[in-house]
């Protein structure tokens, strides 16, 4: 993948992951500069969660390497962790602490000043500040992952990674994340999303790419419309 | 080194919040380690045996075992939802980490010990409270060894197949000698013997305290990185 | 990483090179058995029960060689990373379980006729308990781990807290109580042991040794095997 414009922010060559005995990841390679969302699609199993898990540090890659910022992404590279975002398939939060505290939580482990404070804009920004004090587990499905959310990017990350972002989001809150993640890109962020459901991200990707057995199958700009490219898609995957 | 410090703190309060908010885990230690108490009584023959010649084993034994059903709980709080992914994810060393969810896990097996020893001399009818200090002090340096190598223990356990029976396993071994230890020194103690019968013991006891709170810190992010 | 390299040689010449010295190792062990009855004296107090001395000690030596190997193999294994590591400190913790079972039971059935009781609460004998419980923890965390790269992970660490643990249980059970008949052999001043006893006794260990060694390198080659061939069926 050609890294265009200054130093990627996020880089990866040659990245192949195991787990137990099976070979999820072969090979794959990656590069966002600022402002670049890249779309992933593929079929389950293919290594899409692998890959982000790998990219978030999660994971140690078998073989490659993953750069942030031009460094090495290590377990004790504090800074590079610093600019990951992550929000995975769980929402990370604890079941007996209420959002206000898990928020808060989440800002001391980045180090942020005012923790409370922080949390505070955080409820604000999710459009859930009269549920602060309420806990994970009484919420709905959609509720929980705008927490979720409210937590992956409490840190302005500069490397957004997500997991299907708009899994029970219903469409008021699905354009306000839009709206949030364009705005995080004119601010010169890069976005990796992985979705089954493309058309979701179609306007916010600058790239879409398409895993298959840990593979890419394609990467290019994006181009043409989400239908024409799930026509290709669906051939891709026959095949 | 502050804000190690700091996220330490953070990491240990985090879990004792949580714990207050549902109480679970610690209200059943509590009960379990007052039941076990009730049935060494009625396990041990009164013509034959004095209940202060048995009160140290009694004593050690409840702790140990108590401790085991607190410290269960460490990790499958971060089970919950992956929480421990999101403590992984952020720029924090896995030497704080570990040293908070020590902290919180000394924090449960203190209060546990501290609410069991008022039953303890109520119903073994043994005056503790002349030698209090001395009680309080091997309890401490005898817990902050095994906690240390429960609360590793239970990362691990977790993720695997029977995990409330694998953490038993693996760990009543390793709470061998500060058991033996804090036994001798507590019989010691409660017979008002001199301090320099208790110093070799007292000694085997911190040199278990900084072996293994040093090892185990250092081999954290063996168990949790992946 | 969690790669296993290609080992140098191939498993089935490392279960074979394995099976050629436990058999060897065997044979060795029937000559202990004629030297222990046939060439060394009756001692005077103990009578035949001391016979059993020529398995029990070559075998707590065995025991012990085996758990120091896994908590070498286990730091080595966290440092380096390689999968064989992990193989080899496994087949090492079995065949310690093994040799720690031998001296578990032979010491009782010396310890009846000569301390009038199967067991006691003797220091070295708790020490050896405590380690054979150790490795069955061991082996039972190995066996409740799916993934094979975590496996190897969780059971290093235990690996090498169980070899520090080794001599804290000592020191405590030894300040505790002890009965055991001090060591003789390697006492400073001079060798109490007649000198038939001492050759009968460095036979054994070298024999138990191989033994050792023997058994843990068919193991690890099956092992080795295994992984082999799930990986070719993988890639199939």
């Amino acid at each position: 993948m050609p890294s265009h414009d200054g130093v990627a922010l996020i880089e990866a060559r040659g990245l192949q992951r195991s787990y137990g005995r099976v070979r999820i990841l072969r090979g794959v390679d990656l590069s966002l500069s600022p402002g670049e969302a890249l779309a992933i699609i593929g079929p389950n199993g293919a290594g899409k969660t692998t890959l982000l898990r790998l990219l978030s540090g999660l994971l140690r890659p078998d073989a490659g390497e993953i750069r942030v910022l031009g460094e090495k992404l290590t377990p004790g590279a504090h800074d590079t962790r610093k600019a990951i975002g992550l929000l995975s398939h769980q929402s990370l939060l604890y079941d007996d602490l209420t959002l206000r505290e898990n928020l808060a939580f989440a800002a001391r482990l980045y180090g942020l000043g005012q923790p409370g404070r922080t949390a505070e804009d955080a409820l604000r920004s999710a459009g859930m500040i009269d549920r602060g004090a309420e806990l994970p587990r009484r919420l709905s499905r959609g509720l929980l992952q705008r927490a979720a959310l409210a937590r992956a990017l409490l840190h302005s990350p500069s490397v957004i990674l997500l997991d299907e972002p708009f899994t029970a989001l219903d469409a008021a809150a699905a354009e306000r994340l839009r709206a949030d993640l364009r705005s995080r890109l004119a601010g010169g962020a890069a976005i990796v999303v992985v979705t089954h459901q493309l058309g979701d991200v179609w306007e916010l990707a600058t790239r879409v790419a398409v895993l298959i057995r840990g593979q890419w199958a394609a990467d290019e700009p994006r181009s043409e419309s989400v239908d024409a490219f799930l026509g290709r898609y669906r051939a891709m995957t026959d095949g | 080194m502050a804000r190690a410090i700091r996220l330490v703190l953070a990491v240990a309060a985090k879990d004792i919040r949580a714990e207050l908010r549902s109480r679970t885990a610690l209200l059943s230690a509590l009960v379990f380690a007052a039941l076990v108490l009730v049935v060494f009584n009625f396990a041990r023959d009164p013509t034959a045996l004095a209940a202060a010649t048995l009160a140290p084993s009694v004593l050690w034994v409840t702790f140990a075992l108590a401790a085991m059903v607190a410290m269960n709980r460490a990790f499958t709080v971060e089970r919950e939802n992956s929480a421990l992914d999101g403590l992984l994810l952020a720029p924090v060393s896995r030497e704080a980490l570990f040293l908070g969810k020590l902290l919180a896990n000394l924090a449960f097996v203190g209060t546990v010990e501290l609410v069991t020893l008022p039953l303890f001399t109520l119903f073994f009818n043994v005056s503790l409270w002349p030698h209090l200090p001395g009680i309080l002090g091997v309890t401490a340096l005898a817990t902050i060894g095994f906690v240390a190598v429960g609360t590793i223990f239970s990362a691990m356990a977790v993720r695997t197949r029977f995990a409330e029976l694998m953490l038993p396993v693996l760990l009543l071994p390793f709470m061998v000698p500060p058991l033996i230890g804090a036994v001798q020194v507590t019989s010691r103690l409660l017979a008002d013997r001199p301090l320099s019968e208790m110093w070799g013991w007292l000694r085997l006891l911190a040199l278990y305290d900084i072996v293994f709170v040093t090892l185990c810190t250092l081999a954290f992010s063996a168990v949790v990185d992946e | 990483m969690s790669q296993a390299r290609i080992p140098s040689v191939g498993p089935a010449r490392i279960v074979r090179r394995g099976l050629i010295m436990s058999v060897v190792g065997l044979v060795g062990l029937a000559a202990v058995y004629v030297l222990a009855l046939g060439y060394t004296p009756v001692e005077a107090r103990q009578g035949l029960a001391q016979k059993i001395f020529y398995l029990h000690v070559p075998s707590a030596w065995s025991a012990l060689l085996a758990f120091s190997l896994v908590g070498i193999a286990s730091a080595l294994y966290l440092w380096l990373h390689d999968q064989r590591l992990d193989r080899f400190a496994a087949a090492s913790a079995e065949v310690g379980v093994a040799f720690s079972l031998v001296m578990l039971t032979t010491g009782p059935i010396w310890a009846k006729p000569i301390w009038g009781t199967w067991w006691t609460w003797d220091a070295r004998l708790t020490l050896t308990l405590f380690l054979f419980f150790l490795f069955i923890g061991y082996l039972a965390l190995r066996a409740a781990v799916h993934d094979r790269a975590e496996r190897a992970r969780f059971s290093a660490v235990v690996g090498i807290l169980g070899m520090l643990l080794v001599p804290f249980i000592h020191l405590s059970v030894y300040l505790f109580r002890t009965l055991h008949p001090q060591p003789i052999v390697l006492k400073p001043s001079e060798p109490s042991l007649p000198p038939e006893m001492l050759r009968t006794l460095l036979v054994a260990t070298v024999v138990f040794t191989l033994l050792y060694l023997g058994l843990v390198t068919t193991r690890y080659g099956l092992a080795l095997a295994d992984d082999a061939r799930e990986e070719a069926h993988d890639s199939a």
